[in-house]
């Protein structure tokens, strides 16, 4: 490890895709900017350092660790409080880390149902035995250890302190150049940095705002899924039934999704002052429902409704496909275990 | 000795007909479960979906939202954007394993005090025969973490799955 007086950089994958390190080199030439301003300290996705060398560091070596990915296990758990006792400023870096985003839909299912699935039940598996991964496993050389599988997932500021966030499924590069500017400004010219627990590149308005295509008042009769219609160029895609979480999502991605006749999927996460986005989704949903007048008997008009609400066949799903482990309720209450045990 | 579980429904009353109706429930002296918490709302339309959720996280067994009759809503159609957004509510709470019984919409106007009054006894019992919806502990698990830096233990969940 060489010494300079560089700022140490740290980008670290818990429980995600990878696509957010995928993100940091959409910034294309300007990366050269980063390797000049940072020294990298911790990167396992393009340098090989080891949670060892890490270990070693003194507290607070690292100036900004950006992390991304989930809680998903007790590994990533344990490098989140390693990673902030070692950071300056800890950076919830992507949708997974700052509220779960799209492992978190596993809250609405139980850890054993996943297991199941993954290790016993797809198709494409040969498991006679019906092997599961195991916390700990005797062989002859000694013991191995494998991370424990939670059955809730958790965002990194729900296991650790988090000194900003930065959203979406990426973030989109012009947000984190921005991002990086202010950080660069404050290392190297002692700018002040945003308030602790600030949402960092993206604004305070809804994607809508941001969206060019043309809004009209909206009555829906049927909802579909993207895979039923080919939208009309240029009109709101909600106004044709397809369910855009734009209106209850922070902009900032510049509404790409909408422009290219997908549906927002809501991954920049809530406005400021809202708590749960996918609450606010369904209020949203719901008063552009068409059907049901004040003169209808009231059997007719539930019966109505319900017949329009029965097009989203997974509202929780939908409404909260990047928020769940952030969300009022953060998981579903199923079999009333969560993995911790039951408090009794 | 044994102590009968009671449950705590929240209730959301519209200002027009259903906090009336509970004002007439009570001149009326009418008797009923005092198991339902109001919260006067100026229309059942007012309720925000963030309402009930928070309820029923921070510790209601149950929410009722109450508003008047289909056609008599003091601004014209409030309740029947209730009506539609409370059918989308039930069928994500079943999602989230929420029991039907645990949140009601109930129409009742400024002179139905008895009708809400039963409502009440009937959600009472409902809720009552469910037991606790306990959220905090017995679905989370005891740690809060929601919103911002709420720190649990330490790879508590690890601990507990290694040593137990």
């Amino acid at each position: 490890m060489t010494e300079n007086a560089k700022p140490k950089l740290a980008m670290y994958w818990a429980s995600s895709c990878g696509g957010c390190e995928i993100s940091i080199l959409n910034i294309h030439e300007k990366i050269l900017i980063v390797d000049e301003v940072f020294d990298i300290a911790f990167f396992p996705c393009i340098a090989d350092f080891k949670t060892k060398d890490v270990k070693g560091y003194p507290d607070g070596y690292i100036d900004v660790c950006l992390f991304n990915g989930a809680i998903r296990n007790s590994e990533n758990e344990e490098m989140a409080h390693l990673l902030r006792q070692k950071s300056k400023v800890l950076v919830a870096y992507g949708s997974c880390s700052y509220e779960g985003c799209i492992p978190a839909l596993s809250n609405l299912t139980t850890k054993q149902a996943t297991l199941d699935t993954v290790f016993l039940d797809n198709p494409t598996i040969d498991n006679p035995e019906g092997i599961l991964p195991q916390p700990r496993y005797e062989v002859p050389e000694g013991e191995l250890e494998l991370p424990v599988f939670y059955n809730t997932v958790k965002s990194l500021d729900q296991v650790v302190d988090v000194d900003y966030y930065l959203p979406g499924c990426p973030p989109e590069p012009p947000q984190i150049w921005a991002v990086l500017e202010i950080v660069v400004a404050a290392l190297l010219e002692g700018a002040p940095l945003p308030p602790k627990g600030a949402i960092v590149g993206a604004r305070d308005v809804a994607v809508c705002e941001e969206c060019p295509l043309e809004k009209h008042e909206k009555t829906i009769n049927r909802f579909y899924r993207p895979y039923e219609i080919i939208p009309e160029p240029g009109l709101c895609l909600l106004e044709q039934g397809l369910v855009c979480v734009g209106p209850a999502t922070r902009a900032g991605c510049g509404a790409l999704c909408p422009q290219v006749g997908m549906s927002c999927r809501g991954c920049y996460g809530p406005l400021d002052d809202v708590e749960d986005q996918g609450a606010k989704m369904l209020s949203a949903i719901a008063s552009v429902i068409g059907v049901g007048d004040p003169s209808m008997e009231e059997d007719e008009l539930e019966r109505e409704i319900q017949a329009v609400v029965d097009t989203i066949p997974d509202p929780a799903g939908t409404f909260y496909r990047f928020s769940m482990a952030h969300s009022l309720l953060r998981r579903a209450n199923l079999n009333g275990g969560n993995g911790k045990g039951e408090a009794k | 000795m044994n102590k009968q579980f009671e449950p705590v429904i929240v209730g959301f009353l519209c200002n027009w007909c259903s906090y009336r109706a509970a004002d007439l429930a009570g001149t009326a002296r009418i008797h009923y479960a005092p198991n339902m918490r109001p919260i006067r709302v100026m229309c059942s339309g007012r309720v925000d979906p963030q309402f009930v959720l928070k309820a029923l996280r921070e510790g209601a067994d149950g929410v009722m939202i109450a508003g008047c009759h289909p056609g008599e809503c003091h601004y014209v159609e409030g309740n029947i954007k209730t009506l539609r957004r409370f059918i989308l509510l039930k069928k994500m709470l079943a999602q989230l394993g929420i029991e039907d019984e645990r949140v009601q919409l109930i129409w009742a106007s400024a002179s139905e005090g008895i009708i809400l009054a039963e409502a009440v006894n009937r959600m009472t019992e409902q809720i009552r025969a469910l037991g606790p919806l306990n959220w905090q502990e017995k679905v989370l698990g005891g740690g809060n973490g929601h919103g911002h830096p709420a720190v649990i233990e330490p790879a508590q969940e690890a601990e507990e799955v290694l040593y137990d």
